[in-house]
């Protein structure tokens, strides 16, 4: 059984629009889980639930075998780092994390040595005597986390952290977290859009759009086998084509030529789906069949690689090759998909 | 060319700040004066009419009634005000643009049709007692105020840190003693001189709302006018104007004036 468990939740506003239909979500012990979607998909709502926030119209949260949906958000221990970071303007940074500790009528000597460590672990011993408004972002955050993870959270929950911080300190933040979370083995939850973010930092990935969970599973997996056309365009396949299953590992595309596909399944038709990077170009035919001519569109310059976008008889086609091999626009070219590289949804 | 447009808009400007400010200090001046009349300029220097002031029993009685009265209705407004500034800014419901309307609507009626749609409705209607009447009639006057500078305090405010402290252990009540009050103190203390003086200032709800023997000092003042003309009218405006300008130099040090527009 999963340690924190969403069984069935569904969620209205305003009694009329659903923004959860029917979530279900098991989290094990220690894992850091992502709810990762595009705004509105209903990630933040899920986190609200599991917060104490939102009550939802249906289902129930478990956390440990135990009933929590009705229990109100102070009495689920719970840590919470929002983007705004939310410190309180009016305390000290000591005083920030010592919040929660005073609300648990611990005494003085005991509330000192649990925020000093943490102030310590979180690299903050210096600046305890500062108040919010004379730090920058990543200290911030870096104080929001603190004050979080001092009460021992049951749950650490985790929104949207890292998105007002510049590029480079998200970074060095997102390995932060992923290292107090595993040094303290704290379950967490931890809601982005941000795909690379996410798949950098999480132990598995919820992928959500329209109040539902489209897939949840480990990164890697994910990013290898999208469950379907969605996921897989949240995870950067950007060429889709129809395919027709004719045999074991065989497919057969709409002009009629075969392909072998790794990745097999037993459906009757199916949608292909490679990454730009991992099409193949050339000039000329090569002697397989597999290959699909085409015609470069448009060339765009990315550094390392040129990207071209090709009009071919199965659809357009978005291609990646290197610097070294250049086509023109208009100039006529050969896809081949590596049968290993392309994925079935 | 630009030097003398420059010269000219500080002519201007200066003739306008003189046209406001002249009258004031013509009435403070004559509070002075040693004639029966108010005169300016004037003759002598006195400070007999303020002591004639602070001697006379009517003006001193309805001092104390101007003072305790503003303090109860600025004290009943925050009371009520603050709760519904806070539910206006934490809620974001479709009716909430009606309720802060409805909220702030006693500043578009004029006054005069406040008092007597409340001298109709408590004192003629409900036969009320005039204390109450009256401390009904200012807490209608100043409540706008008090949901106007507290709600423009809390649009600065982040209510994820209410949430914050939820979820560290603080119930509803003590998440809004411990993490919201804090952080809106200033507009708290804004609220409350300017409901003071307004409600300290009034007179058209209280003309109504007086009765035989118990009077606002405003109104006081303005019978008093009707029938005397000495220096001791001065004395009192000079009163009046001093504790109005004492409470909104605290203002301006709590908030700013700059919160009250907009």
């Amino acid at each position: 059984m999963p340690y924190a468990e969403l069984q069935d939740i569904r969620v209205t506003y305003d009694g009329k629009t659903q923004v959860l239909e029917g979530l279900n979500l098991g989290i094990e012990r220690g894992e850091l889980v992502s709810l990762l979607g595009s705004s509105g998909c209903g990630k933040t709502t899920t986190l609200r639930v599991v917060a104490g926030f939102v009550e939802p119209a249906g289902g129930r949260f478990l956390l440990d075998g135990k009933d929590l949906t009705r229990t109100p958000a102070h009495r689920r221990n719970f840590g919470l780092v929002f983007q705004s970071y939310a410190l309180f303007p009016h305390l000290t940074v000591f005083d920030n994390v010592a919040f929660g500790l005073k609300l648990r009528r611990l005494g003085p000597g005991e509330i000192k040595r649990r925020v000093d460590d943490m102030l310590g672990i979180t690299d903050l011993a210096a600046l305890a005597r500062r108040y919010p408004k004379q730090m920058s972002g990543g200290q911030r955050q870096r104080v929001a986390l603190a004050r979080a993870l001092v009460i021992e959270p049951e749950l650490l929950l985790l929104d949207e952290p890292l998105s007002n911080l510049d590029a480079k300190l998200r970074l060095g933040m997102r390995v932060e977290i992923k290292r107090l979370q595993k040094r303290l083995g704290i379950t967490t939850i931890f809601v982005t859009h941000d795909q690379e973010e996410c798949f950098s930092i999480s132990d598995r990935v919820a992928i959500m759009k329209g109040g539902a969970i489209e897939q949840f599973d480990a990164p890697e997996a994910i990013y290898s086998a999208p469950a379907d056309e969605f996921v897989a365009r949240f995870v950067g396949f950007t060429n889709f084509f129809e395919l027709t299953r004719v045999g074991a590992g065989r497919f057969r595309d709409s002009r009629g030529d075969e392909f072998e596909v790794d990745a097999d399944r037993e459906v009757g038709r199916c949608v292909g789906a490679i990454r730009p990077d991992d099409i193949r170009l050339s000039g000329s035919s090569p002697s397989d069949s597999g290959a699909v001519p085409g015609t470069v569109e448009v060339r765009t310059f990315l550094g390392k690689s040129y990207q071209y976008e090709l009009s071919t008889d199965i659809g357009r086609l978005v291609a990646n090759a290197p610097k070294d091999q250049a086509f023109e626009p208009g100039s006529r070219v050969f896809a081949r998909f590596p049968s290993s590289k392309i994925v079935l949804c | 060319m630009a030097a003398r447009r420059h010269l000219a808009l500080t002519a201007f400007a200066a003739f306008v700040f003189l046209f406001l400010a002249a009258p004031l200090l013509i009435i403070a001046v004559t509070a002075f004066g040693e004639a029966s009349t108010i005169r300016f300029p004037i003759r002598g220097f006195t400070f007999e009419w303020f002591g004639a002031v602070f001697a006379s029993r009517s003006f001193m009685s309805s001092l104390r009634l101007s003072l305790v009265l503003a303090v109860y209705a600025t004290l009943l407004a925050l009371a009520i005000g603050v709760p519904a500034a806070y539910a206006l800014g934490r809620t974001t419901f479709r009716r909430n643009k009606l309720l802060r309307s409805f909220f702030l609507s006693s500043t578009f009626v004029p006054g005069i049709v406040i008092g007597y749609a409340l001298f109709k409705f408590l004192v003629i209607g409900l036969r009320m007692p005039v204390f109450a009447g009256l401390l009904l009639g200012h807490f209608l006057v100043v409540i706008p105020y008090v949901i106007r500078v507290v709600g423009a305090s809390l649009e600065q405010f982040d209510f994820s840190i209410e949430e914050v402290a939820r979820s560290l252990g603080c119930n509803r009540a003590q998440a809004f003693a411990k993490a919201v009050l804090p952080n809106i103190g200033s507009g708290i203390v804004a609220a409350f001189m300017l409901a003071f003086i307004n409600s300290f200032n009034n007179i058209p709800v209280s003309m109504f709302l007086t009765g035989p023997g118990i009077s606002t000092l405003p109104r006081t003042l303005m019978s008093y006018i009707e029938y005397s003309y000495d220096p001791s009218v001065s004395a009192i405006s000079v009163l009046l104007m001093a504790i109005t300008v004492l409470l909104m130099y605290g203002v301006e040090r709590t908030m700013g004036i700059g919160t009250l527009a907009g």
